[in-house]
């Protein structure tokens, strides 16, 4: 049956190497549950420790109300997805998947059944008596995710899952995940470096740095108000120029540039200070109006739907925008144009980039 | 911040397993080397003394025995080279005809024991050899003779270069073609790519296997014994002074073993320190193809394989012929015609030895494979001070000649509470302490291939570490151990060194009873048995290549 995992005050330390100084989270019974980051962020150390194959020297994890810190990874009742499918390569594929089973000592008929069971479900029965290398990366990776399945584990971890396959399996793959677990209502966690596939499949998303949780939330949320100036830049693509905030009465005024200022309603204070503003790619918007920020076009990038201006702002600063395509309206390269920001969608973090000011009190 | 916790090292499996080996390496390995290093310090009241090394250091006779080794080995190593780098390389990047039955010759060359090839060049170049008498009789010409330091580096060499010609291809196969395109692309073709591309890439090979050849020479005592005449090395003077006719002084036999060891082991390090620098990675997608050459050029190339392979197999084919010969019953003497009275003899006076080889042999193996897999699974996945201390001691024997070891345990298992010499079991745990290392080496070499999240995927799924090991791990290695267990199974039966030392009429082995024979001047028997060795380890070497399946050998 599907559990909750509640992990409190974990450490993990390589020698003196500390790569989880003091990490919490709590995972809903269901959920899927992504660990996203760059690498050697610790996302794949979190997810061995909760497997049993890393030590834990700190903290502690809990399978529902059960402890699991020293249970062995036998015991755990998991089922794991490997990066490199780890597929027994001398087994066929029935008995990689039936694996599980047998070591759980059921019956050769109950064997039988959930094995077919769960061929038919990843839609790999034809290949059932072939050898693993035999089969392709997409085919490997159902016979992965079948062998972990089949044993009814309280919770599936995947691990980079789909990195070594190309681009358009990819693609295929995680809906084919993201399917299985809906239908199987499983408690998933699943580790990626890809800000798209994460995403792409995930109830929730928990974005890593050095070993610290930056931010939990809902792919839109961790796109819409992200936490700090890390997850900003992080998930998807930002601008992050460096502006002052200047109190008013009841709201504070963002000097842009010199001719241009915005009113910030929601953020409140009693001193000018300088802050970073992040400004996505498609929140500026390319106006004919006088008021905005001049900027000079140094180069485009037609993509069809959407054109991709690099250009060089009044105060000296590069950006990227992103402008939905209209006939015959590309700025050609030297021209000056004028820009404003969508005030709604814009964020601004403290000056050392730690806290997102809107998402204060 | 929260408590950290010491983990502690909890009694797995693995752990009991690990601390038995090494109780086991420290009965069996340690225990014997520091009786010998004790009693090359203790004179013959029991007292401490220097003495057998200063005898040894002083005397100018047994300095030259260790200069001659010296040169002998250097020798040997240089040619080998010279005849096995560009063997290598013309046989993996031009197409040679008949190029798989080629290899499988090459290799049999180096698994004959050597001193079974000094005996036939003898018989073929010595005073009274065919090839010396047939020339002389043609031609107003005197013919070098084969004896002393020429006869032992020529019967090493051609049983040696075949290591060097395994290495290098094994190196050659793991270069990617882009690399020698690139070359080509940028103007380096010929020799000089050869020489700034290939040897470079191929250097980590070239300087193992140039270790390899300079340990088996140094170490190498049968060929000096038979061939060397006058020409005395240091392991033929170890011997002498251990069971010598004239004068047998255990202490001293110690003292220069110790010497041998102290040699050997200097050369181990400096070799890993030249190693050193020759240290990185290919990413081999395409391997080499191999070009079709024409005109004289192929000419050349297969006459130089061919004929290399026909003068390293000469000695083999001449014992064949010889074999067959008719002899007088006493099996001493030739006469005219052809039949098996060789094979007779030698089978009725040395009945037991194709027994004993078997037995042997196959026991050992078995111990071998099954304690290599063992170590190796513990030096690549459980590393700590135990494992780490097994990983070292068990490389230990690679630098210790083989008449030493002989010696080592001789001096041990002589004297209660284990009594073990003239035993068949003695025997076997010498071959096993010889073939350990490698069999070790090779199975660590299977095993990183072995991604560990295939292990973990087992136990992921309930199964016991044990029953993930033998259910995967090991199976995932079967391959690679049966063809370890053959190469082991091959060298075991043609060892002499060591059993040399140890034998007594009980425990007689194949390789053993030709040295016998060949001792006591039954030339046919001695060629019998030798013909009977060499259908073993050429059947051997034949069910090897079926298992390996054209994966790289590991000597």
């Amino acid at each position: 049956m599907s559990v909750a995992i509640t992990i409190r005050n974990a450490v993990k330390i390589y020698g003196k190497n500390i790569v989880i100084p003091d990490l919490s989270v709590e995972i809903k019974e269901g959920e899927f549950f992504t660990l996203l980051g760059p690498s050697g962020c610790g996302k794949t150390t979190l997810l061995r420790m909760i497997a049993g194959f890393n030590t834990i020297e700190g903290g502690e994890f809990y399978f529902g109300d059960k402890l699991v810190n020293e249970l062995n990874p036998a015991k755990r009742n998991i089922g794991m997805v490997f990066q490199n499918y780890a597929i027994f390569p001398h087994l066929t594929v029935r008995q990689n998947v039936a694996f599980g089973l047998r070591t759980r000592k059921l019956s050769t008929e109950e064997i039988r059944t959930r094995t077919d069971e769960f061929l038919e479900l990843m839609q790999i029965s034809e290949y059932a008596d072939r050898l693993p290398e035999k089969l392709s990366g997409g085919q490997q990776q159902r016979v992965a995710l079948a062998r972990a399945l089949v044993i009814q584990p309280d919770v599936l971890l995947m691990d980079e899952p789909l990195s070594n396959l190309d681009a358009k399996l990819r693609v295929e793959m995680r809906s084919v995940i993201k399917e299985i677990q809906n239908k199987l209502n499983i408690t998933t966690i699943y580790v990626t470096h890809d800000q798209e596939e994460a995403m792409a499949v995930s109830d929730r998303i928990a974005v890593m740095n050095r070993g610290v949780i930056q931010q939990i939330g809902s792919p839109q949320v961790l796109y819409q108000r992200p936490a700090n100036k890390f997850v900003a830049g992080f998930i998807g693509k930002t601008n992050i120029i460096t502006r002052a905030l200047v109190p008013q009465e009841n709201t504070s005024k963002l000097l842009i540039s010199d001719s241009y200022a915005i009113d910030m309603p929601v953020i409140h204070h009693q001193e000018r200070k300088q802050v970073l503003v992040s400004i996505r790619p498609e929140d500026f918007q390319i106006v004919e109006d006088t008021e905005g920020m001049a900027a000079t076009v140094n180069d485009s990038i037609f993509l069809g739907l959407m054109t991709n201006y690099f250009v060089t702002l009044e105060t000296g600063e590069r950006a990227d925008i992103i402008q939905e395509s209209t006939i015959n309206s590309i700025y050609s390269k030297g021209s000056t144009i004028r820009l404003q920001v969508n005030v709604e969608k814009i964020n601004v973090f403290s000056e050392d980039g730690a806290k997102n000011l809107l998402l204060e009190e | 911040m929260n408590q950290l916790k010491k983990k502690r090292t909890p009694l797995e499996v693995w752990n009991i397993i690990g601390l038995s080996i090494l109780l086991l390496y420290v009965l069996f390995l340690v225990q014997p080397l520091f009786n010998l290093l004790k009693s090359s310090v203790v004179d013959n009241e029991g007292g401490l003394t220097l003495a057998h090394f200063k005898k040894f250091f002083s005397q100018k006779y047994y300095i030259s025995t260790l200069a001659n080794s010296f040169k002998v080995s250097i020798a040997v190593t240089f040619f080998s080279l010279l005849i096995g780098v560009p063997l290598a390389y013309f046989y993996n990047l031009y197409e040679i005809r008949g190029k798989k039955g080629l290899e499988i010759l090459i290799i049999l060359c180096s698994m004959s024991a050597p001193f079974i090839g000094a005996y036939a060049w003898i018989l073929l170049l010595g005073r009274q050899g065919l090839i010396t008498k047939t020339i002389e009789a043609i031609l107003p010409i005197t013919v070098p003779r084969i004896y002393g330091f020429n006869g032992i580096v020529l019967v090493l060499v051609t049983r040696l270069f075949p290591l060097v010609f395994l290495y290098v291809s094994g190196a050659l196969k793991s270069i990617d073609n882009s690399l020698l395109e690139a070359s080509e692309n940028l103007g380096c073709t010929g020799l000089n790519r050869f020489f700034k591309v290939v040897m470079p890439l191929c250097m980590p090979s070239i300087l193992a296997a140039a270790l390899l050849v300079f340990m088996r020479s140094m170490a190498d005592f049968g060929t000096p014994l038979l061939i060397g005449e006058g020409y005395r090395t240091f392991p033929v003077e170890i011997y002498n002074q251990y069971v010598g006719e004239t004068s047998v002084n255990h202490n001293f036999a110690a003292a220069i073993s110790v010497v041998a060891i102290l040699i050997t082991a200097l050369v181990f390090i400096l070799q890993k320190f030249l190693a050193n620098h020759y240290r990185f990675s290919i990413n081999s997608l395409h391997t080499i193809e191999r070009k079709k050459i024409h005109g004289i050029k192929n000419i050349l190339i297969h006459l130089y394989a061919y004929l290399l392979v026909f003068i390293s197999m000469l000695p083999q084919l001449y014992l064949f012929y010889m074999s067959f010969r008719n002899t007088s019953s006493s099996g001493s003497v030739f006469t005219k015609g052809f039949s098996l009275n060789s094979y007779r003899i030698a089978l009725k006076r040395m009945s037991s030895a194709i027994p004993n080889t078997l037995f042997i042999g196959g026991i050992s193996v078995l111990v071998v494979l099954f304690l290599a897999v063992l170590v190796s699974y513990l030096v690549v996945r459980r590393r700590n001070v135990v494992t780490s201390t097994i990983d070292s001691i068990s490389m230990l024997p690679y630098i210790i000649p083989g008449s030493v070891v002989g010696i080592a345990l001789v001096i041990t298992f002589s004297k209660q509470p284990m009594v073990l010499t003239g035993t068949v079991t003695i025997m076997i745990i010498a071959m096993i302490i010889r073939r350990i290392p490698y069999t070790i080496r090779s199975s660590v070499a299977i095993l990183q291939q072995i991604p560990m999240s295939v292990e973990e995927a087992g136990i992921s799924l309930g199964a016991s570490k044990l029953y993930t090991f033998f259910r995967i791990t090991v199976p995932m290695m079967k391959n690679g151990i049966i063809s370890g267990g053959i190469l082991s199974w091959i060298t075991i039966i043609t060892e002499l060194s060591t059993s040399i030392i140890l034998y007594t009429s009980h425990t007689v082995t194949l390789t053993l009873s030709i040295y016998i024979f060949v001792v006591r001047g039954t030339e046919g028997p001695a060629a019998a048995m030798a013909t009977i060795l060499t259908l073993f380890t050429t059947i051997s070497l034949i069910i090897f290549i079926k298992v390996s399946d054209g994966k790289e050998m590991v000597m």
